[in-house]
């Protein structure tokens, strides 16, 4: 029974982490960069949402204030992940020369993470704060036994969410747009497809499922501080790498692998080394599947 | 098959005005100049080919029209109205359509898919229906593939793709860059018939090609393009009874 309850606890982180990947891969796929202040937005979205909720009644109003507050969070999220791309990358885009096009919006991207970290510190100070409990109870499940209503609720929202986000990029055009760029920007461009719009979208997207996972994974932890970007952004990042970075499958597989590790690796006496596991897990699998574990290193045809 | 686009306004094509015209186009790629101030013009109906050694500057001079890269001088004119300060997006909602060198086919998307993303910018259901029709009439290889991913498709099926994606935009003017570079001999002769086909319907249509022959048989005008400059010009019948062009391009 211990072994299914920590791996119903290890869905449940991972979905969190899959729905962080998910932005990480994404912003890969249409520019072919690692979007670093990914971890920041999804810190900033925790805090929008913290006080969002905290204004719209809190633990008092669980559903409106939940709802609403996540949106608000979203919104938020979306125009912060927007404008650093905006501001920091797209300036640079198609500027420079050689292994400059790649490293410069790279170094760019590591000092817009650092800024944001520092202004979440200026704006809401270093300490934890409190995150109102929107759920209280327990679920007597079959089979699984103990299962928290909030967990629950957070496995099962977020694999709503991916489901519609598989929908979304498969069946509508935003989503064929989206595939077309990740795989040919100059062909997308004579398809009439206005990538800069594609991209801005494709952000608004990351960053406001970054903002469902902040909110969901503040619902679990009971707090919010500057630096919960860093924790969770690089598991979420290992996640997107392991799965195949720029493959969408590939980072929710990869944020469920990572999130049931960890709680495997916590019912043996080696519970501080979640995180050297993770890393060791992903140099095992990128030696043996340089492309992640979804990715495809694809020929073209001549 | 259908070319009339839903929305913009059929052109006739006896109005004696060219649909394309460049003058004096330069590009640089860097420091170095790719095109050296090419003038010419396409008008409605024609097929015109645009022959030159590798390195000639034909690819960069379609990537031009369709406003893949910054012109450093002259201008580029669409159906009468200057298009040189556009976007690509731009040239393909008035009615250009490019088939690029190499192709570009989404090899991770299906060929349905790849087809309904050359509709993208009408994406009228009813549409996109009759044109996928019309593509699959042209190259009945893709209607037996449509489910397969495009990375899947043999080099010649891929430039049908690649052909047929272009048509889903029902283009006014088609421009194909080298349709039969590495491309079986047999599957070469079904792609010409096709543009054949799409010219008879009204498409007019600006062909790169390294097969001089071939593209001095299916068109009525040529360029010869050499180092960034159009070296000669004139009727294709001309061209191909041209001594200097027989000696560099038709190998005797
Ligand atoms: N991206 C680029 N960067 C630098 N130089 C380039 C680039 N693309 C093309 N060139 C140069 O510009 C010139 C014209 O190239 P272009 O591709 O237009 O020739 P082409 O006539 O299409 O040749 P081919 O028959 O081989 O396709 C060549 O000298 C080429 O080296
Ligand atoms: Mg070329």
């Amino acid at each position: 029974m211990k072994l299914l309850e920590a791996l119903m606890t290890g869905l449940t982180q991972g979905a969190m982490v899959a729905l962080v990947a998910l932005g990480y891969t994404m912003v890969y796929g249409v520019l072919k960069l690692i979007n670093f202040a990914h971890s920041e937005v999804f810190m900033m979205g925790a805090y929008i949402g913290l006080f969002a909720i905290l204004g719209l009644g809190g633990a008092g109003n669980p559903v409106i204030a939940g709802v609403a507050g996540t949106v608000i969070a979203m919104i938020g999220s979306s125009l912060i992940g927007i404008t650093v791309e905006r501001v920091a990358y797209r300036p640079l885009r198609g500027r420079g020369k050689g292994a400059l096009t790649r490293i410069t919006p790279l170094v760019t991207a590591l000092g817009v993470s650092v800024l944001l970290q520092n202004l979440a510190q200026l704006l809401f100070s270093a300490r934890f704060r409190p995150y109102p409990q929107l759920f209280t109870g327990t679920l007597h499940l079959p089979v699984v036994g103990g299962l928290s209503t909030s967990r629950a609720f957070i496995l099962v929202a977020s694999i709503v969410i991916m489901v519609g986000l598989e929908l979304l990029v498969q069946r509508t055009w935003f989503g064929k747009a989206m595939r077309a760029l990740s795989t040919n920007e100059e062909a997308a461009r004579l398809m009439g497809i206005r990538t800069s719009r594609v991209i801005a979208m494709t952000f608004a997207l990351g960053s406001s499922l970054a903002a469902i996972g902040a909110v969901l994974f503040c619902l679990d932890q009971s707090q919010a501080y500057p630096t919960m970007g860093v924790v969770i952004g690089t598991r979420a990042f290992v996640a997107a790498v392991l799965g195949g970075i720029g493959n969408i499958k590939g980072a929710m597989l990869g944020g469920l692998l990572i999130g049931v590790l960890g709680e495997m690796v916590k019912l043996t006496d080696y519970s501080g080394g979640v995180d050297v596991l993770v890393f060791v897990v992903l140099i095992v699998v990128l030696l043996l599947r340089p492309a992640g574990l979804l990715g495809t290193s694809r020929v073209e045809k001549v | 098959m259908r070319t009339a686009h839903p929305t913009r306004p059929r052109r006739t094509s006896a109005d004696g005005k060219p649909l394309l015209s460049l003058e004096d186009v330069q590009v640089s790629y860097g420091g170095i100049k790719a095109l050296r101030g090419v003038s010419l013009e396409v008008r409605s109906g024609e097929i015109v080919a645009m022959i030159g050694a590798n390195g000639a500057g034909k690819t960069t001079t379609l990537k031009t029209v369709m406003r893949l890269l910054p012109l450093s001088h002259g201008t580029i004119t669409y159906a009468g109205e200057m298009v040189s300060g556009l976007g690509p997006e731009e040239l393909v909602s008035r009615g250009v359509s490019l088939v690029p060198e190499g192709r570009a086919i989404f090899p991770n998307l299906t060929v349905r898919e790849n087809l309904e993303v050359g509709a993208y910018l009408h994406k009228d259901a009813k549409t996109m229906r009759e044109t996928i029709e019309d593509v699959t009439a042209l190259f009945p290889r893709l209607g037996e593939r449509m489910k397969q991913e495009g990375g899947t498709l043999s080099g010649g099926e891929q430039q049908m793709l690649a052909i047929g994606r272009a048509m889903m935009a029902r283009p006014e003017l088609l421009l194909l860059d080298e349709p039969s570079l590495g491309i079986a001999p047999k599957l070469v002769q079904q792609i010409f018939a096709a543009i054949r086909r799409i010219a008879e319907a009204g498409v007019t249509i600006l062909l790169v090609e390294q097969n001089t022959r071939l593209a001095l048989q299916v068109s009525h005008r040529a360029y010869v393009l050499r180092t960034g400059e159009i070296a000669l010009s004139g009727s294709s019948a001309e061209l191909a009874a041209n001594q200097e062009v027989q000696a560099a391009y038709l190998g005797g």
